[in-house]
């Protein structure tokens, strides 16, 4: 690409969760403009939930995102029960660890296999990867099998890996029976070295981006996300219920999404941000089977997020085995609510990064506000400005084939997910 | 000779939405069905459930589908003649109204996947909002030139069969696949 001025768009970027395009505007050789627009269509939720009774509300909010689907449950799940007072148990609470663990297995391996993996092999599809070559025909049979242990536990957990059924205000609706147990572990115990080979995948891959940013997680005593305190690697510590006083809402005109700064900057949350502040809390076999790459951490390299989900997948056997095979499961009765005027905020560690529910409820326990904030909203701006320092740094000498599927491997590597955010990509290019 | 169109909706059988199939042979030497997935405005979770069956049933569909169309999985998507295409999500603008109406005319069946797609719900919920909910987000429907009314799409196009749930049922999916893909070799062999 010779010219010095440029305007470019893809349409829509492809391998990622939801619809959204770029534009990228160049003139004098120099790059004006990043526009990475949400064009997922507004569904409202915010809006939905007013008047909604608030036992019904973390199923709606559920719906907000199919691959999240769980988190948003959890999450919802969270906000209500601060703002009744319920405090759940503690076979809960490792109920629900397993259901996020059954989450992270299947998503993260969703984006390391099918979406990211054929840029590293020079493919087009995950399923174009050639069955001849031992290597890919061994991470073919890998990748589905990793999902299938993560969808078989959360679907023993939760009831069903997409919208779970028996996650509820207060506590868990059905626990796991022996068989299922046992089934699971079996399951787990089998793909952990398909994980190993995929972490050294990703360790190994050569595609590197460099730039500076802040990075923010919810920062746990036991590496499981839901619980922990908000911590940025600027040493930043966030009250749970003051997250609305130190996340900026910036509104991108152009974007169904909303945007979010924090101390007036741009910030990064997921996988990446969680390893870089949080790996010392890893379980002990991940962090015994993973010493080898861990020393790649922290690191400001957005491509070693893939990596770092990769570790988080090892991790989530890793403890999810030891769960289960340490805890006996029994039946425990859910309380029946008891409804006040209140606030809630939940706050949990979406398999994208860190994700906010607040919920306002009447003394009736009917929804009379709430708001939601979702981790590619908050990554929206750190990922403008990481195109804009790429194509900077690509320009002149690429083809805009070359930029653009520069643009899509970068934008893949924050695994985006545009149905939390509106609500993928279209990239235009205007030089 | 057109392909006779698919029972959308048994009137037994609510979640059923076909009749039951048994699981179609594959012959090696038989020309791969050309297969489309769309989303328009949804939550994709049925995308999920998609690729979750996927672990079960990768091996077969590889030699069985070309997946020309499907932006969840590859980055060069082809929309011409298609066999069977799978439809996610409700209708929000007219440009997806356009869109949808495009791919109807490029394939020979069309089904619709989900509770957006089947009933315009979750993604419509606008459409039964209060007064005083509408003024709030009149304004951001106007600037993205979404339509007054979130559409089923069976309202914008016809549909040849639907695979309600939010999710769909795996199993029911299963059905209607195996089921398409008998309509499409009975229709190859005429």
């Amino acid at each position: 690409m010779h010219t010095v001025d440029l305007d470019f768009t893809i349409d829509r970027v492809t391998k990622v969760e939801g619809s959204a395009s770029l534009d990228v505007k160049v003139r004098g050789g120099k790059v004006q403009e990043v526009r990475f627009k949400i064009t997922e269509y507004k569904r409202f939720f915010t809006q939905a939930m007013l008047g909604k009774p608030i036992a019904a509300l973390p199923q709606l909010l559920s719906r907000i995102c199919g691959t999240c689907s769980n988190a948003h449950l959890l999450c919802s799940i969270e906000a209500c029960e601060h703002a009744l007072g319920v405090v759940p148990s503690p076979q809960t609470m490792l109920l629900r660890m397993l259901t996020m663990y059954g989450l992270m297995i299947r998503d993260h391996a969703l984006h390391l296999y099918l979406f990211s993996m054929p840029d590293i092999f020079g493919k087009d599809a995950f399923l174009d990867l050639d069955e001849s070559n031992p290597e890919q025909h061994q991470m073919l049979h890998d990748g589905f099998e990793v999902k299938a242990a993560g969808n078989y536990l959360a679907t023993l957990v939760a009831g069903r890996s997409v919208h779970a059924l028996y996650p509820a205000i207060g506590g868990h609706l059905r626990t796991p029976d022996a068989e299922g147990i046992a089934e699971a572990v079996k399951k787990l115990t089998a793909v952990r070295p398909a994980v190993l080979r995929l972490i050294d995948i990703f360790a190994q891959a050569p595609f590197h981006f460099d730039r500076q940013t802040n990075f923010m997680a919810l920062v746990p005593e036991r590496y499981g996300f839901l619980k922990g305190v908000i911590v940025t690697s600027r040493g930043d510590r966030i009250q749970e219920e003051q997250f609305r006083r130190h996340l900026e809402r910036v509104v991108l005109p152009y974007s169904q999404a909303s945007a979010y700064k924090h101390q007036a900057s741009s910030y990064m949350v997921g996988s990446l941000a969680r390893i870089n502040l949080a790996s010392d809390h890893l379980h002990p076999k991940t962090k015994e089977s993973a010493a080898h790459v861990l020393k790649h951490f922290p690191s400001t390299d957005v491509f070693h997020n893939n990596l770092a989900q990769a570790i988080e997948i090892l991790h989530a056997v890793d403890d999810a085995i030891e769960m289960l095979t340490t805890h006996q499961f029994k039946p425990e009765p859910v309380p029946k609510l008891v409804y006040r005027e209140a606030v809630g905020v939940g706050v949990i560690e979406a398999p994208r990064g860190t994700l906010y529910h607040e919920v306002g409820i009447g003394a009736d326990g009917v929804v009379t506000h709430g708001e939601i904030v979702v981790p590619t909203g908050q990554n929206q701006i750190n990922i403008e400005e990481d195109v804009h320092r790429l194509v900077q740094d690509l320009l002149p000498h690429v083809t805009r084939e070359i930029l653009t599927h520069e643009i899509e491997k970068l934008i893949r590597a924050y695994d985006p997910c545009m149905s939390c955010a509106s609500h993928f990509l279209k990239v235009n290019w205007d030089a | 000779m057109p392909i006779k169109k698919l029972r959308a909706r048994p009137k037994k059988a609510k979640t059923a939405v076909l009749k039951k199939t048994a699981a179609v042979p594959v012959p090696a030497e038989e020309q791969k069905i050309r297969i489309g997935w769309f989303t328009f405005s949804c939550s994709e979770d049925n995308t999920v459930v998609m690729t979750e069956i996927m672990n079960d049933h990768w091996q077969e569909w590889k030699k069985m589908f070309d997946f020309r169309h499907v932006r969840m999985l590859k980055s060069h998507n082809i929309l011409d003649a298609l066999d069977i295409v799978f439809i996610e999500g409700a209708i929000a603008s007219e440009e997806q109204a356009q869109k949808l109406k495009e791919i109807r005319q490029r394939s020979k069946l069309l089904v619709a996947v989900g509770a957006c797609a089947c009933v315009g719900l979750p993604a419509g919920q606008r459409n039964t909002f209060t007064e005083i909910q509408r003024a709030k987000i009149e304004h951001l429907v106007a600037k993205f030139a979404a339509l007054p009314k979130v559409l089923k799409v069976a309202e914008v196009v016809s549909v040849d069969a639907e695979v309600p749930g939010c999710p769909m049922d795996p199993a029911n999916f299963l059905r209607v696949v195996n089921q398409a893909v008998a309509r499409v070799r009975a229709e190859r062999r005429s």
